[in-house]
């Protein structure tokens, strides 16, 4: 198990190590000179230029050899020092992303689990009534092939244009003082319930549909017809069945996390929820190149994280991944 | 009686009980069958049908409709009518021309995309499944990196810092990162036909190893290849749509998750513009989804374990 | 316990038709006989076995009864199959390398098995090893995972769990197919032990190999093409077999010290007729080197000699 884990640990450390690496290059492949081209694309107090050429010597640092600028650059980001956000002068970067970081946190942790664990046992249930199937069917292709922003964009317009159930942006009302009261934590949770509808949404109808189809190739499986053979209840054989499906549904999780926290991106930006996406929005229609960069790399490690915590819940719930390892008998 | 280990007693013949369907299809050629099961499948039919009738949109509504995607025709905010079928836009422009370009766009995204993607996952997953050894290690540890990143995140990345950005190298930076999970599909399927006979037949007659690979194994997996492209299709057309719809598309000419873009940033949701929101959407939903079903309906098709009876 | 089958018809419903796996079928087995089902592949010997405990989506019981100690087995029904399941009919399956659930421990399998059919797993918990004891396995492997077991003691283990509730009536599915000679060989010893100390009443034992059920059973039953063809005592019918198939089956068998230079192997020319429209009369007559005019007319299957039935014109 201990090597299974190291070989995992070993690609995210590369993935990691890649990204960043990518991320530090490209600037250097555009053409003409990236720092003159880039303080230039971004309209600075002539101050605030100073500044910026102070840090970006030190990561590009056209004085400096290129080796060097890249480990100034890594250093840098073991300190947490991502620059200076262009937009948001003096602001530092790290501590504009952490400010947005909780917002999608909220819309993507609840919406993947609960998305996840819903669309399974949704899409087991469909597989068992026929007239059930035919109607989940094509409902849950249709959800998976909507676009997550555009879900949100039908929710945001019906549910608050047209009905005025729900507020159609921001984080909590203009109005409102953050506190820790209940009614501000009220107002929270009632600007963040469509945005997570929204992913819920999307995410519900694969997971419902990947469910159906793994759990009618367990129903088929040569352990279900011995357990049926041998006279046991329908419940007994589907709890196998599902519990079996689960495991492929789980290592698509891990498959389909980037995939959701694009989603989650967009779907802020539609509600211009404070989250990462809506910051990511910003600073891109401000040119603020820091910024971007930084949420890339914030974005990657979460990415790794999250698929570092599946692969760990997976050793857990699969025995056959424990066996292997130990060698069989 | 002596006994010596157990031989088969069907000495005699090798049919099976179901066999007899399988001498009748004998004399049905594969492809003739598959076609046969194809024109009766609700799915694949639907699905094709709504697919086709998009690209009709996109092939003939920019010439039916005179007006270009970004040319100011009317009166703006205008509600669908006989004039303008999908309204204008906050800027007077044309919705429906905006839509039928859009559509271009995401077909030829989807095609390139879908299509280079599957081209790459298919060269490293046939290497990887063939060759083994240090070549699948490396090829193994490339894929595993591609797969975990993020594709919008680097998509973010590169396209910020592009200054003009088209739809061609949008297509190739989606094909370029949508592979994984292809590449590792096919190294699998590729592993164990390795070890068929037919292979050791070729082998034997001299082929070598692109031969092998191009006209003994992915023949065997032809279905399982055309799904894969489908499926990448519309993924391609999902990530294009993500990425426009950021700000990061094309600098220039209309897409579908443009007019999206430009439906939020122009208050279209507050003001109830619906007709400028919703058909981009529904445009990409419906021709992703028919997309899925009719890759169901090919399944059924090509797998004669799923057909309903 | 006694068995009886009255002229079983079960076909599969497929795309081009129905398939008659199995065309008026008739039989009768003792209280403690082993019988052999012996045939080759889509004979129609599994679809038997398996009509007898659980019929699958595509087949279709068309006609026939089956009776267990003169009470009717219900076949067609699978709810009220279900009370005889485990209990007085069970199986062993073809698959049973892979009937094991692969992410349960064996001993949780069992204990959820036999608590959903109304059983108390603590009280069997004895029993249980002492049947694992009998097969040679270890009390163990019950905390293992089936993945850790070889093809040999996941077979053994199928073995244990199907005779647990002492059924009257044990189907043996091609048990022996996959399995080395020396396995074969304690599975087949098993299943007459099992027998011997009565923890199953009767056995049906499935298989392509005559030569291994010439061993242990206590008569045989040659199928071809859906119908039964004889059945005898072991040694009547490889001793003086009656019907042509089987004196062409037995005479295929390799010899042991003859080698292929003094004579070689004889087959059967041609192949089994097609189920899906099967021809009229007897099945083998486009194989069979006795064949005459009168067996495009169905022979009946009837006794010719004590317990000996075959189903030819030629031998009656």
């Amino acid at each position: 198990m201990r090597q299974y884990f190291q070989r995992k640990l070993g690609i995210y450390v590369l993935t990691f190590f890649v990204a960043v690496t990518v991320d530090w290059m490209i600037p250097r492949f555009m053409p003409g000179d990236p720092v003159q081209t880039m303080l230039a694309r971004a309209s600075l107090r002539p101050e605030a230029s100073q500044a910026m050429q102070a840090y970006y010597t030190g990561v590009f640092g056209l004085d400096v050899p290129i080796w060097r600028q890249y480990l100034n650059f890594w250093g840098a980001l073991l300190r947490g020092d991502l620059g200076v956000s262009i937009w948001l002068f003096p602001q530092p970067v790290t501590s504009v992303i952490l400010r947005a970081i909780p917002y999608t946190i909220a819309l993507l942790v609840p919406a993947i689990l609960l998305s996840w664990w819903a669309g399974n046992k949704f899409g087991a249930y469909a597989a068992r009534r026929r007239w059930l199937d035919n109607t989940v069917l094509p409902v849950g292709y249709v959800l998976t092939a909507t676009p997550y922003m555009w879900l949100g964009i039908l929710l945001a317009w019906a549910l608050a244009t047209v009905a005025g159930v729900f507020p159609i942006a921001g984080g909590y009302s203009f109005d409102v003082e953050p506190s820790w009261s209940v009614a501000f934590l009220a107002d929270l949770a009632w600007h963040w319930f469509l945005p997570f509808a929204s992913l819920f949404l999307v995410g519900f109808g694969g997971w419902a549909i990947g469910m159906r189809n793994l759990i009618i190739y367990e129903l088929e499986a040569d352990y279900s017809h011995y357990l049926e053979s041998l006279g046991a209840p329908r419940r007994l054989v589907r709890h196998y069945a599902y519990r079996n499906a689960l495991l492929p549904q789980l290592t698509g999780l891990a498959l389909q996390l980037g995939v959701l926290v694009a989603g989650a991106l967009v779907t802020e930006i539609v509600f211009s929820y404070p989250g990462l996406g809506y910051l990511i929005l910003q600073a891109i229609n401000n040119q603020d190149f820091f910024l971007i960069q930084g949420a890339f790399l914030f974005i990657i490690l979460g990415v790794l994280l999250a698929n570092f915590l599946v692969d760990i819940v997976y050793v857990i719930v699969d025995p056959r991944t424990r066996v292997g390892m130990r060698g069989a008998a | 009686m002596n006994v010596t280990d157990s031989d088969e007693l069907a000495t005699a013949t090798p049919a099976a009980a179901a066999a007899t369907p399988v001498t009748l299809a004998a004399k049905v050629r594969p492809g003739r069958e598959a076609l046969y099961f194809a024109r009766r499948n609700r799915k694949l039919v639907l699905g094709l049908g709504v697919v086709l009738v998009f690209l009709a949109v996109a092939a003939a509504g920019p010439l039916v409709n005179p007006h270009g995607p970004n040319e100011y025709v009317g009166p703006p905010s205008q509600r669908p009518s006989a004039a303008f079928w999908f309204g204008t836009t906050m800027f007077g422009q044309d919705v429906f021309a905006q839509f039928a370009h859009g559509l271009r766009a995401t077909f030829l995204v989807g095609l390139l995309g879908g299509g280079l993607a599957a081209l790459v996952g298919m060269l490293v997953g046939f290497t990887a499944g063939w060759r083994g050894g240090t070549v699948d290690e490396v090829l193994n540890m490339l894929t595993n990196v591609v797969l975990v990143i993020p594709t919008l995140a680097v998509l973010l990345v590169i396209a910020t810092y592009l200054r003009v950005r088209g739809v061609v190298p949008e297509a190739i930076f989606i094909g370029l990162f949508s592979w994984p999970w292809v590449a590792r599909a096919i190294r699998a399927q590729t592993f164990s036909l390795r070890t068929r006979d037919f292979v050791d037949l070729a082998r034997l007659s001299g082929a070598g190893a692109t031969r092998i690979v191009f006209r003994e194994i992915a023949p065997n997996m032809s279905s399982y290849l055309f799904m894969t492209f489908i499926l990448l299709f519309g993924t391609s057309v999902l990530t294009a749509a993500t990425l426009d719809f950021i700000g990061l598309g094309p600098t220039d000419g209309m897409s579908l998750g443009l007019m999206m873009n430009n439906a939020v940033l122009w208050s279209a949701l507050p003001l109830g513009m619906w007709w400028w929101f919703v058909p981009p959407g529904l445009g990409i939903t419906l021709i992703v989804g028919s997309l899925y079903i009719m890759n169901v309906g090919l399944d059924e098709v090509f797998n004669p374990r799923l057909r309903e009876l | 316990m006694s068995l009886r089958v009255d002229n079983l018809k079960v076909w599969y419903r497929t795309l081009r038709g129905e398939v008659r796996a199995l065309d008026g079928v008739s039989f009768t087995i003792a209280d403690g006989e082993l019988v052999g089902l012996a045939g080759e592949s889509g004979c129609g010997k599994s679809t038997l076995g398996k009509s007898l405990i659980r019929l699958d989506g595509r087949m279709r019981h068309v006609d026939g009864s089956v009776e267990l100690d003169g009470k009717e087995l219900p076949i067609g029904d699978s709810e009220r199959m279900n009370g005889f399941r485990f209990k007085e009919v069970s199986i062993i399956p073809q698959y049973a390398m892979s009937a094991m659930n692969p992410t349960r421990k064996i001993g949780l399998l069992v204990a959820e098995l036999l608590a959903s059919r109304g059983e108390r797993p603590a009280a069997v918990r004895d029993e249980l090893l002492r049947r694992l004891a009998l097969v040679g396995l270890e009390p163990e492997v019950l905390d293992r995972y089936p993945i850790e077991l070889s093809g040999g003691m996941k077979q053994r283990m199928v073995m244990v769990i199907s005779t647990l509730l002492n059924p009257s009536l044990l189907i043996a599915d091609e048990v022996t197919s996959a399995l080395d000679v020396s396995t074969q060989k304690a599975v087949a010893e098993t299943l007459v032990e099992l027998r011997d100390r009565n923890v199953v009443k009767s056995t049906i034992f499935i298989t392509h190999d005559l030569s291994l059920v010439y061993q242990i059973a206590d008569s045989i039953i040659v199928m071809y093409a859906g119908r039964l063809a004889e059945r005898a005592p072991t040694d009547a019918l490889v001793g003086s077999p009656r019907h042509p198939y089987t004196r062409m089956l037995l005479a295929a068998l390799p010899e042991v010290g003859v080698r292929f230079a003094d004579q070689r192997l004889e087959g059967i020319a041609g192949s089994p007729p097609s189920l899906l429209n099967p021809p009229a009369g007897c099945r083998f007559r486009d194989r069979c080197p006795l064949a005459v005019a009168r067996c495009a007319e169905q022979p009946p299957f009837v006794e010719v000699a004590p317990d000996h039935y075959v189903a030819c014109w030629k031998a009656s």
